[in-house]
């Protein structure tokens, strides 16, 4: 701590407030991070909410209608080549790229969170033996990782799910154990090992709450990535199945249309980019709202 | 009468922190000659390694607010912008810290490191440079001085980090030196050959030293005239002498009560009771009143003036006025 | 009564070599510590850096595993006749760092109740021992109990760390540096507050520091150690008043003056302390001492009485030694 914040932070204790209060007033304050957390809810609602909200049925083609420009009778964000409505299937699509993005890395922060920890806290033989396994899966970049294995077990939104959250795990393992291994030797751990307190008492009161921060954190950096590498199995088929709307389906089949009609092909890759950018920036905020504590 | 080198005149230094303001230096002023070693004694929160900072402007600009002011060897420090700043920091002034690995780069050698200081500074050319740097070596007493021009700083051990840390900052040849408590991070047996290594240095060069501690003993050790600086403010000054031997300041008197020494053994410590105040929340009067067992009523209506007790020796408290 | 005998400690950590072959060997952090600890008083360990110290203390209360040596507390042995659990209870630490000593994500209550509770006591009863505790420190609980330590000052945090280490009611308290990084004000009503604590839980202190004034202020009796070995032991006013290493004697002379008109002039040592790596035979000490001999680089040099219960292991005070300011040669 530099002198200048010793100087800073000796005055006496302030009015109490909560760590987490503390971290939610800061996160509050800050408007980029409200901002996107709004655009993300609102989301979120317009896909629970999609059969009430979206105009048409986005199943419902017309061999007539097909490639309509944004704006036309009937079609406000044009349609694409079945002649479906954009604006139906942009809409109920967020279901499915939502869920395709937001579960495979909530699975992920579970289970590579376990495994890191115990690798952190045990150290030795243990820590290598999870560690160096989880390193084989890392060394595969994501996308060849992602379509082996949804290649292998087949198309479908399941399985990509499943795909997509082997491929989370070991970045959230690594970061996991890494937090572990440093929290671990922190005085108070020491301080608590000194009172007698057995291994679990210990990870349950001191290291987890102490973890989880810096690794739920990096969790939700994934989450722009996995929606885009959904999008991809998407694209590539391997993720949903026609004529089910998802968004990366959606910029695959319209990619032929890219010619005809670019604003309405790039329509569903907008949708990606918005909601991948709102993440980010919410991930920075809680980042920097987290590590304001001293 | 010539100009001292250092003239300090109202300086104020206030932070914006998470909302609010922190006062963390209120109105301070002091001058030192060339060849002067002022020591600056206080606790954390007293603003005393503020003030040095301020001095030699490595303050965040965009969060605090640095009025007053500074002249040092006849320039106004507020004003220097660019070039005329870069050649003041190093050239005219340095600075070194408590933490030597801080003040190092990792990645590059001690002889680099001081190289680069000189040839930016005096203008020398790499090999002029390089033997300058070993001969500051060489002058900090570290053994081995042509070895260690190749050693990185994480190969060197503390105390001769901390010797490498003073070559650098002697390198230029700057008139003042600023010392943010170097020494307090050391063992004691390495802490005294730092000390005597500082003084023997300052008598060579004729430099002037301002040297920020926290511990009296080095203070008087290091300094020839003492100033004590409590919630920004200083609150007493005068010869190492004079304020030691005869403290008028209650809260000098309560820091040098406080000092454990050994002889005490078995008596209580006449510790000063409470805190240091917010200082985002400063009381009007004198700041330490609320711990001070002669408070009356006119210390909290406002900031006591310096009253003078005789030979330089200065201290802010209403108690002196009347004996005065 | 003797409450702790420690025997013969030893902990050498080894060094890794590199692919070459090189590096390699071990620091030997603390070798061969025997010492007593008697009910009711204030052993002051003092020594810079690499003298083992603070290795010592972890011995102590088991953070880490001696290679030899028995621990005895109350006449049991720690780890065979005495459970580690139970041990650990009665004896406890406080470390010198205060904010890292305590968990960020707990309040000081959870974090001063987290030891009862671990030793099966009720949780509503921990937390009425842990605001008890802080009010005892000086912390008033309906202001600081809720708190998080990040919105302490250094001085509130530590007394925090000591009443955690009261929470468990053990006998002795081992502090390590635990006044060393607060201001010299706030340090002075800690140590008052250590000592009336001592007397009223009757405690019994280790109080481990490398501030020489602060030792003698608050220990009976003193250890002074140097590179993992005991240099001089033996009540404090002995020690102090009639010292007989020469390390301890450097140890004293490097103290800044307190007085303006008698600073000191020369540095009693030079050069940084050493690392305890693969030390030489013999004396430690010798590679820096102004006394030494060819004879204190032979064979282990033993604690020898010097004095009431005032032990030194240094070959000038050993009769017959060998070394030529050793007693025995003169009347």
């Amino acid at each position: 701590m530099s002198a200048v914040a010793a100087d800073i932070q000796s005055a006496p204790a302030a009015p109490a407030q909560g760590y987490w209060r503390a971290v939610a007033s800061r996160l509050l304050r800050d408007k980029v991070t409200v901002v996107c957390a709004l655009v993300i809810l609102g989301l979120i609602l317009m896909a629970v909410f999609a059969p009430w909200i979206a105009p048409d049925d986005p199943l419902k083609s017309s061999i007539f209608k097909r490639l309509q420009p944004i704006g036309t009778q009937g079609y406000p964000l044009g349609s694409d080549e079945l002649g479906r409505d954009m604006l139906s299937r942009l809409i109920f699509g967020a279901r499915l790229s939502l869920v395709m993005g937001i579960v495979p890395v909530l699975c992920a922060l579970g289970i590579g969170s376990l495994l890191g920890i115990t690798a952190g806290f045990m150290g030795g033989r243990t820590n290598t033996a999870i560690m160096r396994t989880i390193d084989v899966f890392y060394a595969f970049p994501s996308v060849l990782l992602a379509v082996a294995i949804s290649g292998a077990l087949g198309a479908g939104v399941l399985n990509a799910i499943l795909s997509l959250t082997i491929v989370f795990i070991p970045p959230i393992a690594r970061v996991a154990e890494s937090v572990t291994t440093q929290v671990r030797s922190l005085d108070y751990v020491e301080a608590a090992r000194a009172s007698g307190a057995g291994s679990f008492a210990i990870i349950r009161v001191h290291i987890l709450g102490n973890v989880m921060g810096p690794v739920f954190v990096y969790a939700t950096s994934l989450l722009s990535v996995c929606m885009i590498l959904a999008a991809g199995l998407s694209f590539l088929g391997l993720g949903t199945k026609p004529p089910l709307p998802e968004w990366g389906l959606m910029l695959n089949t319209l990619r032929t249309a890219i010619f005809q009609n670019p604003w309405v092909a790039a329509l569903p890759g907008l949708m990606i980019f918005l909601v991948s950018f709102c993440f980010n920036l919410m991930s920075d905020g809680v980042r920097a709202a987290m590590d304001v504590t001293r | 009468m010539t100009e001292p080198l250092v003239s300090i005149g109202d300086l104020a230094v206030r932070f914006a922190h998470a909302g609010q303001t922190i006062h963390a230096v209120n109105g301070i002023s002091f001058a030192l000659a060339a060849g002067e070693v002022l020591g600056v004694l206080g606790e954390s929160g007293s603003g005393k390694s503020v003030t040095l900072r301020a001095m030699l402007r490595i303050l965040p600009s965009h969060r605090s607010s640095v009025t007053g002011a500074i002249r040092i060897a006849g320039r106004d420090v507020l004003a220097l912008r660019g070039a005329e700043l870069e050649d003041y920091r190093g050239g005219t002034v340095s600075m070194i810290f408590q933490e030597p690995m801080l003040a190092f780069d990792p990645v590059f050698t001690i002889g680099q490191q001081i190289a680069e200081s000189v040839r930016r500074h005096l203008r020398l050319d790499n090999r002029a440079a390089r033997a300058r740097a070993l001969e500051m070596l060489e002058r900090v007493q570290i053994p081995s001085a042509k070895r260690r021009l190749d050693a990185y700083p994480h190969e060197m051990s503390g105390g001769m980090r901390q010797r490498a840390m003073i070559a650098l900052a002697l390198a230029c040849k700057p008139k003042l030196l600023l010392a943010d408590e170097p020494t307090t991070a050391l063992d004691a047996t390495v802490q005294i050959q730092i000390l005597l290594l500082l003084r023997e240095l300052q008598r060579e060069s004729g430099m002037s030293v301002i040297f920020v501690t926290h511990d009296v003993g080095v203070a008087i050790e290091v300094a020839d005239r003492l100033a004590v600086m409590y919630a920004g403010r200083i609150v007493e000054t005068g010869s190492v002498r004079e304020v030691i031997r005869s403290a008028r300041h209650p809260y000098t008197q309560g820091l040098l009560s406080s000092t454990v020494r050994g002889e005490l053994r078995g008596q209580r410590i006449e510790a000063i009771p409470g805190s240091p105040p917010d200082l985002a929340a400063m009381p009007p009067g004198c700041a330490f009143a609320p711990r001070c067992k002669h408070a009356r009523d006119e210390c909290l209506r406002a900031v006591p003036g310096a009253v003078d007790v005789g030979g330089g020796h200065k201290a802010r408290c209403v108690l002196l006025k009347s004996a005065a | 009564m003797t409450l702790l005998t420690v025997n013969a400690l030893r902990k050498h950590f080894p060094l890794k070599k590199d692919l070459l072959g090189r590096g390699g060997g071990t620091v030997q952090a603390v070798d061969d510590i025997s010492f007593d600890l008697t009910e009711g008083e204030t052993l002051g360990v003092v020594g810079e850096s690499g003298c083992g110290k603070s290795t010592t203390a972890r011995l102590l209360v088991r953070l880490i595993e001696p290679d030899e040596g028995q621990i005895r507390l109350e006449g049991r042995e720690v780890g065979t006749a005495m459970p580690l659990a139970e041990a650990r209870s009665k004896m406890q630490m406080v470390f010198q760092d205060s904010f890292a000593s305590l968990n960020p994500r707990l309040t000081i209550e959870d974090s001063i109740a987290f030891g009862p509770v671990v030793h099966g006591l009720p949780r509503a009863q921990a937390r009425g021992r842990a605001r008890a505790l802080l009010a005892r420190v000086g912390l008033e609980p309906s202001r600081f109990a809720g708190r998080y330590p990040h919105e302490l000052s250094g001085g509130q945090r530590q007394r925090v760390n000591i009443a955690r280490a009261l929470a468990l009611q053990p006998k002795i308290v081992i502090l390590d540096e635990a006044v060393s990084a607060l201001d010299k004000s706030i340090e002075a009503q800690v140590l008052n507050l250590l000592l009336d604590l001592k007397a009223e839980f009757k405690l019994t202190y280790i109080f481990i520091s490398h501030d020489l004034n602060v030792v003698r202020y608050m220990s009976d009796r003193v250890m002074v150690m140097y590179l993992g070995k005991i240099a001089e032991t033996g009540p404090s006013e002995s020690v102090f008043a009639g010292t007989r290493h020469p390390y301890t004697r450097a140890l004293f002379a490097a103290m800044p003056s307190m007085d303006p008109e008698r600073r000191t002039k020369q540095p009693p040592l030079m050069g940084d302390p050493p690392n305890p790596i693969n030390p030489p035979p013999g004396c430690r000490f010798k590679g820096r001492c102004a006394h030494a001999e060819d004879v204190c680089g032979r064979g282990d040099i033993a604690l020898t009485a010097a004095g009431a219960q005032h032990r030194v292991a240094c070959l000038m005070t050993q009769p017959g030694s060998g070394h030529s300011s050793a007693p025995g040669k003169a009347a």
